[in-house]
């Protein structure tokens, strides 16, 4: 942090934040004074913000790393792709929700609730503050509890929410009383005032502090022991928001996660076994539920749980590889694009969702289907599409900081993936169609379609990605 | 040269998946598909043709051609050949442009069918041309991928089944192998993909538990592909149900992945461990001949019986590369030639084997059915068919004068120089592939002819040319093999040390 740091020169740092703020109000405005058929027009407006602000992250990417307003806030390269991911994520979900919603008449103020989530994921990316993550957490959360339960009149929606709260509820409360005792071990709230602060023989406050603060970003991240809302959230809620709870929050998560365990004193916590075991039991438990489930977003979403435990594999590695951040990263741009994918045909095909029908679509909808295949092939972890370069990281940080028993748990998981995401492909090519596949239309189509190309795009041509996440720094003071 | 034969069927694959699909509907139009896709199969062909009549055999890779793809990583796109990689590269040029030529049932799906033989085509070129463990990796699993569909959507009985059994544990064996390349990426000094520089380096020596792990994590990969047993399971249902023509493919080309995998790096890039192991190898290698000939002997299946026999012959690879990597002083010139044998018999495996699925798939579709007692006498109606038979037959049990003796005579000449018991038992396997031809041959062909198959109809001219142009090289690198001798000789010498 810089000794001459005025309002001024602070306020150029959270520039996209900024613009998101007053793009959600400036959406919420609309959403007030528009008459009823041109609620739709918030999509437009929602979508502009979102791209405005996407713009302001990627033209910050070149300036220094740093971080600001007093320690609680950083400004490297890391949160600065996560924003970018996380962003990118909402323009494709605007574009997934425009159709979806179309015919509800009181839909423009769900993008300003879909802009201020984003927001939150944003700060959880940037937060080097424990104060901030609550505050991160509890915008990220409350807003995404509303966004599931958008469908008023829909039990299915109601109970998704309910549950989703109430694991909220509990984990954020943790994590507060976490917070509470680490604060009162090193004195500051700032990681940085954690990192100089914590005793490294804290005894047993230190452990159970770590371990409530990483409940709730479990939370979050959608990991055991706090997994449980996922697969409701993704069969209940609106599948637009099934789209953007299991993405979205997850990559702020992930980054706040990632400062905090650097922020610990090595190895006085255990926290990297800690990491390491809820990182295989969390991919462990998403794949074996995800083996006989007949209901494709239920499915999805039990994979986003054996996902994030994929992706616990590099916050492992943090800090003794020099190759954990870019893992992290890519997993996480993968992850997004594969998971947007997925829902997006899901949305596509009008949020049908038993197995069987898909019986077949591979004759009706050859494009959506090939969307579906990239997508699930890429979780896989197939070459050439992203998800295997992601994977490839993984393992390689994983062996590298000699965890390659969690390697081995993950390539064993991967193995049993292949039979559930199989069970969904094998009717869609080989299965007969059982009558006309209706889709849902254009906006939501280009967003499948986009996130799909991606998938290839981002995987062949991996190097500038790579590259530039090898150049992120993750700075905590 | 070598990117174009890799990328022209992969581009052209891409070209026939967006085609407007109301110009593809009828007989006709199937025809027109297949003749157009078979010509596009021959140019990798002709351009590794061209390639082979470049070659200049100095032992190193030629022909390179790189560009830098994730260079913070280490990762780049290298091709090149050697006297390893050219003549399977060839061979899969060769096995692709029958199989893609020969008639299958389409299942009014044509576009896609050849869409994927030709994506397939471009892969396997490249897996044996890459010079890049991650770009090796990368056209190993999208191969998997293409041979699922090509099961599950052409296949027949529980194709589906099938399907899923082989892409789960060819995947299964996939991960170790991954893990295995990262695990020796991470110890290259600077990290490093290629392969020609991992093998410069040596950076793993033996006698670590870590070069253990990553040599039994490369180990289980090859052998799962190859297949070895205990790990063939996968290999009966996957061939039997299977469309011929991609039967063929499996067999002819997906099997040497594993093979050709076992040379070009794990006893090029671990030559030590390789050494201390390859008792126990070749022991493995010798249960697999006679278990793959014994199991082979019990069909009664057609297709299985000949997948049985796959995995015999696989055996006297794995026996000869055993034998080439032992550490024994003084016997560089019988490990050349073990080593010789060893990628001769890959070569002609691809070609025989090959030929022999296609055969069957030609029989059940006049047949309809791989139950080899149902037939009988077919000489008197098929007299093509028995003759390319007959011939692909005796040169899969080793008749001289036929492409497989001149491997295996060459393996077993190696191993009678290093581990002469393991010969003699080894030995054993040919006498029984013998008994189990000549029966198949009697069953199918000699006999009295039952009534139904008073019309079966023979070859027709597609096939009788297609197979003629596999027993035509079968016969010549039988009778006259110096011109591929030479070719893995110059590979095989240097890689052993021979003076």
């Amino acid at each position: 942090m810089t000794g001459q740091a005025t309002m001024a020169t602070m306020v150029t740092d959270v520039l996209p934040e900024i613009v998101l703020v007053a793009g959600g109000v400036l959406v919420l405005l609309y959403a007030l004074l528009a008459p009823r058929r041109l609620q739709g027009g918030a999509a437009v407006v929602a979508m502009l913000v979102a791209v405005a602000a996407l713009t302001v992250a990627l033209a910050m990417l070149p300036g220094t790393e740093l971080v600001t307003f007093f320690g609680t806030y950083a400004r490297d390269r890391t949160a600065l792709w996560a924003k970018i991911i996380v962003l990118a994520a909402t323009v494709a979900v605007i574009g997934l929700s425009a159709p979806w919603f179309r015919r509800d008449p009181r839909h423009g103020e769900y993008y300003t609730l879909l802009l201020f989530s984003s927001l939150g994921a944003i700060l959880l990316a940037g937060a080097t503050d424990l104060k901030e993550l609550v505050v991160a957490m509890l915008l990220s959360s409350a807003t995404g509890f509303v966004l599931s339960a958008y469908h008023r009149r829909s039990s299915q929606a109601a109970e998704a929410a309910i549950k989703y709260y109430l694991i909220g509820a509990l984990a954020n409360s943790a994590m507060l009383f976490g917070v509470a005792l680490l604060f009162g071990l090193a004195g500051s709230t700032t990681l940085g005032g954690l990192a100089a602060g914590l005793p490294s023989d804290g005894g047993l406050a230190l452990v159970i502090g770590v371990g409530l603060v990483v409940v709730g970003l479990a939370f979050k991240i959608g990991a055991v022991p706090a997994h449980a809302w996922v697969p409701d959230v993704a069969q209940g809620a609106p599948a637009p928001v099934a789209a953007f709870v299991t993405t979205v929050p997850k990559v702020g998560g992930f980054i706040f996660l990632a400062r905090f365990v650097i922020a610990l004193p090595p190895d006085a916590a255990g926290w990297q076994p800690l990491v390491a075991v809820l990182a295989a039991a969390t991919m462990t438990l998403g794949n074996l539920a995800c083996l006989w489930q007949d209901d494709l977003r239920r499915l999805l979403g039990w994979s986003a749980v054996s996902q994030t435990g994929y992706g616990l594999m590099a916050v492992v590695a943090l800090g003794s590889s020099d190759l954990a951040v870019p893992a992290l990263l890519f997993f996480l741009l993968a992850y997004v694009l594969g998971n947007l994918a997925a829902f997006g045909v899901v949305v596509e095909l009008r949020g049908r969702t038993a197995l069987a029908d898909v019986a077949g679509i591979g004759e009706r909808r050859p494009a959506l289907t090939a969307a579906l295949a990239i997508s699930f092939l890429s979780f896989i972890g197939v070459p050439p599409l992203n998800g295997f370069v992601a994977k490839l990281l993984l393992f390689l940080v994983a062996i590298q900081v000699g965890y390659a028993w969690l390697a081995v748990a993950a390539a064993v998981n991967t193995v049993v993936s292949i039979f559930y995401y199989v069970r969904v492909l094998a009717p869609a090519y080989f299965g007969r169609p059982a009558g006309t596949v209706a889709v849902l239309g254009r906006p939501a189509a280009s967003a499948t379609f986009a996130a799909a190309a991606a998938v290839v795009v981002t995987g062949v041509a991996a190097e500038p990605f790579v590259a530039a996440f090898a150049a992120a720094g993750l700075v905590i003071r | 040269m070598l990117t174009a034969a890799i990328f022209v069927p992969i581009i052209a694959s891409v070209g026939f998946a967006i085609l407007p699909r109301g110009r593809t509907a009828g007989p006709g139009a199937e025809r027109r598909v297949q003749v157009l896709a078979t010509v596009i199969s021959a140019l990798p062909l002709v351009l590794v043709a061209a390639s082979w009549l470049g070659f200049r055999g100095t032992g190193a890779f030629e022909q390179v051609e790189a560009v830098d793809w994730i260079p913070t990583l280490g990762i780049g796109y290298r091709v090149g050949v050697d006297g390893l990689s050219l003549p399977l590269a060839a061979m899969t040029a060769v096995v692709f442009v029958v199989a893609i030529a020969f008639p299958v049932d389409l299942r009014g799906r044509p576009v896609p069918y050849f869409a994927l033989m030709l994506f397939l085509e471009g892969i396997s070129i490249g897996l044996f041309l890459a010079l890049d463990l991650f770009l090796f990796f990368v056209f190993w699993d999208v191969s998997l991928v293409a041979m699922y569909f090509l099961i599950g959507a052409w296949g027949h009985g529980d194709a589906q089944r099938s399907a899923l059994k082989f892409f789960l544990y060819t995947f299964a064996g996939s991960l170790p192998l991954l893990l295995a390349i990262l695990g020796l990426y991470l110890v290259t000094e600077p990290r490093t993909f290629d392969m020609a520089q991992i093998i410069r380096q040596q950076p793993l020596p033996a006698g670590s538990p870590y070069a253990i792990l990553v040599f039994i994590g490369f180990f289980i990969g090859f052998a799962i592909k190859t297949p070895l047993v205990p790990v063939h399971t996968w290999l009966p249902p996957a061939h039997v149900d299977a469309p011929g023509p991609a039967s063929a493919i499996l067999a002819g080309v997906l099997l040497k992945m594993g093979t050709y995998g076992f040379v070009r790096i794990l006893m090029a890039m671990m030559p030590d461990t390789w050494a201390q192991l390859s008792l126990p190898i070749a022991i493995l290698a010798v249960v697999a001949i006679v278990y793959g000939a014994l199991v082979a002997l019990a069909q009664t299946n057609l297709k299985r019986a000949i997948a049985y026999t796959s995995v015999n012959h696989m055996g006297y690879v794995i026996l000869g590369l055993a034998v080439a990597g032992a550490a024994v002083t003084g016997q560089e010139a019988a490990r050349a030639i073990a080593l010789t044998g060893a990628t001769v018999e890959m070569v002609a495996h691809g070609l025989i084997t090959g030929g022999l699925f296609l055969v069957s798939g030609a029989i059940l579709a006049r047949g309809g059915t791989y139950e080899m007692d149902e037939y009988g006498g077919l000489l008197t109606r098929a007299r093509s068919l028995t003759g390319l038979t007959a011939v692909l037959a005796f040169a899969s049990l080793g008749l001289p004068g036929l492409a497989g003796f001149v491997a295996e005579i060459q393996v077993f000449v190696g191993t009678l120089a290093i581990y002469p018991v393991l010969a003699g038992v080894g030995l054993l396997g040919i006498v029984i592939t013998a008994a189990l031809f000549l029966r198949m041959l009697q069953k199918l062909f000699l006999g009295s002819l039952p009534e139904r198959w008073r019309s079966f109809p023979d070859l027709t001219r597609v096939e009788t040319a297609g197979l003629g142009l596999l027993v035509f090289l079968v016969v010549l690198i039988g009778v006259a093999p110096a011109w591929l001798l030479g070719v893995v000789d110059s590979f095989a010498g240097p890689f052993v040390g021979r003076p």
